[in-house]
């Protein structure tokens, strides 16, 4: 772009970089005008006690881990494939469905009280196996044939995808609520630094951070790993130095897969509900945190998630209610969508940059 | 690689392909089957007649899966022809099992409160109502019966399948179909008469249904001779093409018109809703086909121009007339104003997202338009734009004191507008500006490098593109004589994208028939509205896989794909 204007000193051109800038420049300066002035009106009117404040940023670490556990499904595959996953969302909430079914079963025979630990894992593993299926049936029915060509139709069948997978799942198990089940080892309350948090909220942040380290070893020492991340950098050479490129992909698929379905149960567990739209919106707002922290990223994928969790969590306290909106909790979604759109126009490359130098489109 | 060979070589006199290819095919189509049973569309298909208690519209779709099972195998199999016969019945075979299969853990477990779908009636059905032994044989029967029936037709001639499966089709059309034929045939003489031989009250006879195949048969039987005949003789020359297609244009013009007539207020308002598709999905090819800026929040213009005409015209504590000094428009004058508003927010709506490109740019818009549902819900908007109860109250257009309340007058309506629409459209394309935002699409960085200003031809497709849009939900509005904010979901956006894209990108006629297809279908099959989305997902998919370029591709598109895939 710099280049172009050095090489034609039109005055046409001139304007019309300076247009773009002067956009993105007022919008910059009036994001950050509400920003300061939500603030500002937020601490003079002094609503909320240090307890809600603790339970807002408890939440919002709690959501965002989800986030940055689904956020680490589209980060692996855009950086094997280039491709935005858009159905990443449903494949949690089938990972969700999974665990529920299962939970509900375990709740009938009494043994999701009896055995916390054990019905826990098996909640895990069931959304995990049937997460990474659906998704490796996925890359193989709907993204192979789709692998070498450039443009939309990759993404619009990624779309077609996740309307598949949504509209099935509503005609399998109907389209109500379903409410997760709710056990006492779950709604007991742990105490953390002199304030109490649901122990679901420990629980879900706890697994979730046990889950991204065992993924990041798993990128970073093993072999598949190493793999994985070969084909991110180069898909000729890694294919040259003899990387199986069909398999990585489906072990990526897997992997983000397998971690969706995770992030489906606990979704559940902190919402305590399923149904077949769940999995859309957090599919989205994930996608903008693995943006944040740099599409690619895998490190990026999980600060970005608790980030844009945090944010969502406090921005209605912190900031609507300061500019006197009412019924500030109705913006939920408004403030992470905001987030997300600033992330790709301002910093589509994310905060700590792509972790693979490609060239996007 | 040397693990890869060893593994070659001990699996291949093991499984040979003769039993390889009709086992995987049966399972898949056991399994699509067993699909069909959970997602609980079939049980749909089975309460739907094709011939009036005779043949259901579920009987069709398992025989029909049954024989492309069997077309399939016979299509794909290297055998001499009685071994691929034998192929296609061991396929048959194995999908009948896997149904079978079905039937008894629905019978013997308890998966209804899993699956909702999968209900004891459901297996009675599938049995025909015969009891569980007498039942899963006649499935087995049934199915490799259908396989080997797909065999035989892929055997046949070229023209002879092809006579045969449409008028097949043409006897599914009229069984189908059935309330709307007959409400069209509803006049007195001999078109009475061709009605009473064909129908019952409840649809389609036997002696209806086999009138019209072999009628269809021999009409398309004769059609083919004829167009053989003549391909050896001559070769059409263009001029004449041309001709006919302004002909043939016209021609569907005046069906267009007539057609709601004769058919009613039903079929009137089901064209209505086309229609206004067809308003959006031009908006749309404006800044997807011809511009390549996939948009997903484009329903957000479509609000705005609904919620304009509200403000400005409804009779209700909302509208602007109220507190402000602005009088109270009607429709006509209010009109300029939805088009206008919808063009500022197409523009506005543009501009933060100028340099987001590709895949980002379709994610950015999402949230744009999702944002802006948020804010029309949200308490926060609530004094002015109603909140989730929405603005009621909106007053029909007239014309002098003719009031244009019913749906055939609406659509009358509509179908000027799209008329207008359409010629501005295809006037776009062929412009500067056209050629501008093609260009851009195909790569923007070269259209930058020749000059194109892309800052103000993005703008202007957003722009364009949410006036037609902002059109639509005008009529819109006054149609329901209200709004409210669950209308203007993120669906009709896909559904928007996904009728683009099944007609062909960049392509006026491509808009019509995906908006036929994609809108004008379910509304006409309104029981599987549930399945509406399910099927819009998998065409997607479909289409893309299997024709990207869309049903009716422009001229254009086709010529770059075939050039893209030869080299």
């Amino acid at each position: 772009m710099m280049t172009a204007t050095n090489v034609l000193p039109e005055r046409r051109a001139r304007w019309r970089i300076s247009f773009s800038a002067a956009t993105s420049w007022v919008l910059r300066i009036s994001i950050a005008l509400i920003l300061v002035a939500g603030v500002v009106g937020s601490i003079l009117k002094d609503r909320y006690s240090a307890d809600q404040w603790f339970d807002l940023v408890a939440f919002g670490i709690t959501i965002g881990s989800v986030y940055a556990l689904i956020a680490l499904g589209y980060t692996m595959v855009y950086g094997v494939l280039r491709l935005i996953n858009f159905a990443h969302g449903d494949i949690m909430m089938a990972g969700s469905f999974a665990g529920f079914f299962i939970a509900a079963s375990m709740e009938r025979s009494g043994f999701l009280d009896q055995h916390p630990v054990l019905a826990f894992a098996a909640m895990l593993a069931v959304a995990m196996l049937v997460s990474a299926g659906i998704a490796v049936l996925t890359e193989r029915f709907a993204y192979r044939p789709f692998r070498h060509v450039r443009g939309l139709a990759p993404l619009i069948c990624a779309i077609g995808v996740s309307f598949f997978l949504q509209q099935s799942f509503r005609g399998f198990f109907g389209a109500g609520l379903r409410s997760y089940p709710d056990p006492v080892w779950l709604r007991a309350p742990v105490s953390l630094f002199e304030f109490n948090v649901p122990a679901v909220q420990v629980l879900v942040v706890a697994s979730a951070i046990v889950v991204m380290l065992v993924l990041y070893l798993i990128v970073h020492k093993t072999k598949m790993g190493t793999a994985m991340r070969a084909v991110s950098e180069d898909v000729e050479t890694a294919t040259l130095m003899g990387i199986d490129v069909n398999r990585v992909v489906t072990f990526t698929f897997a992997l983000g897969g397998a971690v969706g379905g995770v992030a489906g149960v606990f979704y559940g567990l902190v919402f305590k509900q399923v149904y077949f739209f769940m999995g859309f919106t957090p599919g989205i707002k994930a996608f903008g945190a693995a943006v944040l922290g740099g599409i690619g990223n895998v490190p990026g994928a999980m600060i970005g998630g608790i980030f844009l969790g945090i944010c969502e969590s406090l921005a209605p306290a912190l900031l609507l209610d300061g500019l006197g909106i009412p019924a500030p909790y109705q913006m939920r979604d408004l403030i992470a969508f905001t987030l997300l759109i600033a992330v790709l126009i301002f910093r589509p490359y994310g905060i700590f940059g792509e972790r693979l130098a490609g060239k996007r489109g | 690689m040397q693990s890869a060979t060893q593994h070659l070589s001990w699996t291949k006199p093991l499984t040979p392909p003769a039993v390889v290819l009709p086992l995987k095919t049966g399972i898949i189509t056991g399994l699509l089957a067993i699909y069909s049973a959970a997602v609980g569309i079939l049980k749909l298909f089975f309460e739907r007649d094709v011939i009036v208690d005779t043949l259901t519209l579920g009987d069709l779709f398992l025989a029909t899966l049954a024989a492309c099972c069997g077309a399939y195998v016979w299509r794909k199999s290297t055998q001499a022809g009685h071994i691929r016969a034998a192929q296609a019945f061991a396929a048959g075979l194995i999908a009948g099992l896997i149904l079978v299969g079905l039937v008894v853990a629905v019978t013997q477990l308890n998966l209804r409160w899993m699956f909702t779908a999968l209900s004891a009636d459901l297996s009675r059905t599938l049995t025909y109502k015969q009891g569980a032994l007498a039942g899963s044989l006649m499935i087995i029967a049934a199915s490799m019966s259908a396989a080997l029936c797909g065999a035989l037709l892929m055997s046949m001639s070229d023209s002879l399948r092809r006579s045969l499966l449409w008028s097949m089709a043409c006897v599914l059309i009229a069984g189908v179909f059935q309330e709307l034929i007959q409400i069209s045939l509803r006049f007195g003489g001999a078109v009475a008469a061709i009605r009473e031989l064909l129908y019952v009250w409840g649809g389609l006879t036997v002696q209806g249904a086999a009138i019209v195949f072999f009628f269809a048969f021999v009409v398309l039987q004769a059609l083919d001779a004829r167009k053989r005949r003549g391909a050896a003789t001559t070769l059409k020359s263009p001029a004449p093409k041309a001709r006919s297609q302004l002909a043939s244009a016209l021609l569907l013009i005046a069906v267009l018109i007539a057609f709601p007539l004769v058919a009613g207020s039903y079929i009137g308002q089901v064209m209505m809703l086309v229609s206004l598709f067809v308003l959006m999905g031009m908006g749309l090819n404006i800044e997807v086909g011809l511009a390549g800026l996939l948009d997903m929040g484009f329903v957000a213009f479509f609000a705005v121009g609904a919620y304009t005409i509200a403000l400005l015209t409804a009779d209700s504590e909302y509208a602007l007339a109220q507190d402000t000094f602005l009088p109270s428009l009607n429709f006509w004058s209010a009109l300029p104003f939805a088009v206008l508003a919808a063009t500022l927010v197409g523009v506005l709506f543009g501009l933060p997202v100028l340099s987001v490109k590709g895949d980002y740019l379709a994610v950015a818009t999402l949230g744009l338009g999702e944002i802006v549902r948020v804010l029309v819900i949200s308490d926060a908007a609530k004094p002015v734009l109603g909140g989730a109860q929405g603005i009621l109250q909106i007053p029909k257009p007239h014309i002098g004191s003719f009031e244009l309340a019913d749906p055939v007058s609406l659509f009358y309506l509509t179908l000027v507008f799209v008329l207008v629409a359409a010629y501005i459209a295809w006037r776009l394309e062929g412009s500067r500006l056209g050629r501008a935002w093609m260009a851009i699409r195909d790569d923007e960085d070269v259209a930058q490098a020749l000059g194109i200003n892309l800052v103000q031809s993005k703008l202007l497709a957003y722009g364009l593109g949410a006036a037609f849009a902002g059109l639509a939900g005008a009529i819109f509005a006054t149609m329901l004589t209200s709004v409210y904010p669950h209308s203007f979901s993120l669906l009709i956006s896909i559904n928007v994208l996904a009728l683009l894209i099944v007609g062909g990108m960049g392509s006026l006629p491509g808009v019509i028939v995906g908006a036929i297809l994609l809108i004008g279908l379910p509304e006409v099959l309104r029981e599987f509205d549930e399945y509406r989305y399910l099927f819009y997902g998998a065409l997607l998919i479909v289409v893309m896989r299997v024709r990207p370029e869309g049903l009716w591709p422009s001229p254009q598109r086709k010529r770059e794909l075939r050039a893209a895939e030869k080299g």
